[in-house]
């Protein structure tokens, strides 16, 4: 009897639990423009920060200007445009990084400086002459 | 014969150019040939090294009073007419070049010249810098590291020649090649996006557009860059010479 008692409690807090864990809406997290990202998601979504940290320095210190973890790569494909066909910025919960990252309730301090959404400008007007 | 006969002859051209040796007079082809493949862009997965130094040569005489191609330039190109502070005052807004007028007292006469950062050899900013934000790359451009940066200004006011500036307040139309934010401390970059790839300060491209040439831009190590070509065949100057902080921006005609 005791533990039919146990065992009733245990299966009522588990349904519970269930149903409540349910009701939580996901992150709707858009998709990127390319067919796939420069890694396998779960990857990217465990280590993005390190990957990008890693470039930041090098592109800083030593001019390393691989697009393969570039900041401006990733929101360039990862740019969702809202009804007017106009790139939504990082104050937009649809924005690819903040879809998740208000969710997770993590700030983020990027686009502080960092443009988040693409510049129209683009970088083979930079060629310019040779020094 | 002597050892830089021996290192013209005996060494291997492989070797010589392993070695980097880039000295004598003897070998002037061959180290022309291999210092011009680096004056070319790199390739974007490898550092920059110290056998570049960038630089420019600013040739006063030809710098025309009231004319701010330079100074557009550079605010166009780094975003900094986007728009942004609002609430600064004039004299608070960034500026990464100014037109300066200088006058000799004595004969009246006014020479003007945009002033930038000097890229400095030996950088005051980098020796006051408490987080190591301010710092100087091995191709010899100055720069902040924002990322770091906790804009205390003591960089601003190490500078002799006011070359820096702060951002008061909270930006929103930075452009992605080129990252600005509030609390910081930035200055010239000497393009360093468009330099990375291949290309020239936007400066000096807007000088040579407007027709008056007065900026010439290069690696100052390799002798037949334009710059230092023209180095070579009139005297030039730096600001503030005495400070001997050998900036890689240099002066004709004050």
């Amino acid at each position: 009897m005791k533990y039919l008692r146990f065992i009733l409690v245990l299966l009522t807090v588990l349904l519970t639990g269930n149903t409540v864990l349910a009701e939580v809406p996901g992150p709707v997290i858009p998709k990127g423009n390319a067919d796939k990202c420069v890694l396998p998601t779960q990857e990217m979504r465990l280590h993005h920060m390190e990957k990008i940290l890693h470039q930041r320095d090098n592109t800083m210190h030593k001019g390393i200007r691989t697009t393969k973890f570039s900041f401006k790569k990733c929101i360039t494909c990862h740019v969702v445009k809202d009804d007017s066909g106009k790139a939504v910025t990082h104050k937009d919960k649809r924005h690819f990084c903040n879809s998740c990252h208000s969710f997770a309730s993590v700030k983020i301090d990027c686009f502080d400086c960092h443009a988040s959404t693409p510049t129209s400008k683009s970088t083979k007007s930079n060629a310019g002459g040779k020094p | 014969m002597n050892n830089q006969d021996s290192s013209s002859d005996g060494i291997s051209r492989r070797k010589f150019l392993a070695a980097g040796v880039v000295t004598t007079a003897g070998v002037s082809i061959a180290s022309g040939v291999s210092l011009l493949s680096i004056a070319q862009a790199k390739p974007a997965d490898q550092s920059v090294t110290d056998k570049q130094r960038w630089g420019m040569l600013i040739d006063t005489n030809k710098c025309a009073k009231g004319c701010t191609s330079c100074v557009d330039a550079c605010n166009h190109e780094n975003g900094l007419d986007r728009g942004d502070e609002q609430h600064s005052r004039p004299d608070q807004k960034a500026h990464w070049i100014r037109k300066v007028e200088l006058k000799d007292k004595a004969t009246d006469h006014t020479v003007s010249l945009p002033l930038m950062c000097q890229h400095c050899e030996n950088p005051p900013c980098v020796d006051v810098c408490p987080t190591g934000a301010s710092f100087k790359r091995k191709d010899g451009i100055v720069l902040v590291d924002k990322h770091i940066c906790i804009g205390c200004r003591y960089c601003m006011m190490a500078c002799p020649y006011k070359a820096r500036s702060f951002i008061h307040e909270e930006l929103n139309n930075q452009l992605d090649y080129a990252p600005r934010g509030k609390g910081t401390v930035e200055s010239c970059t000497l393009c360093v996006h468009r330099v990375d790839t291949g290309g020239t300060p936007a400066c000096v491209e807007a000088c040579n557009t407007a027709g008056h040439k007065a900026m010439y831009f290069g690696d100052l190590k390799d002798s037949n860059s334009d710059v230092s070509k023209q180095l070579k065949i009139h005297s030039s100057t730096a600001i503030r010479a005495d400070l001997n902080l050998n900036p890689g921006v240099r002066y004709r005609g004050i």
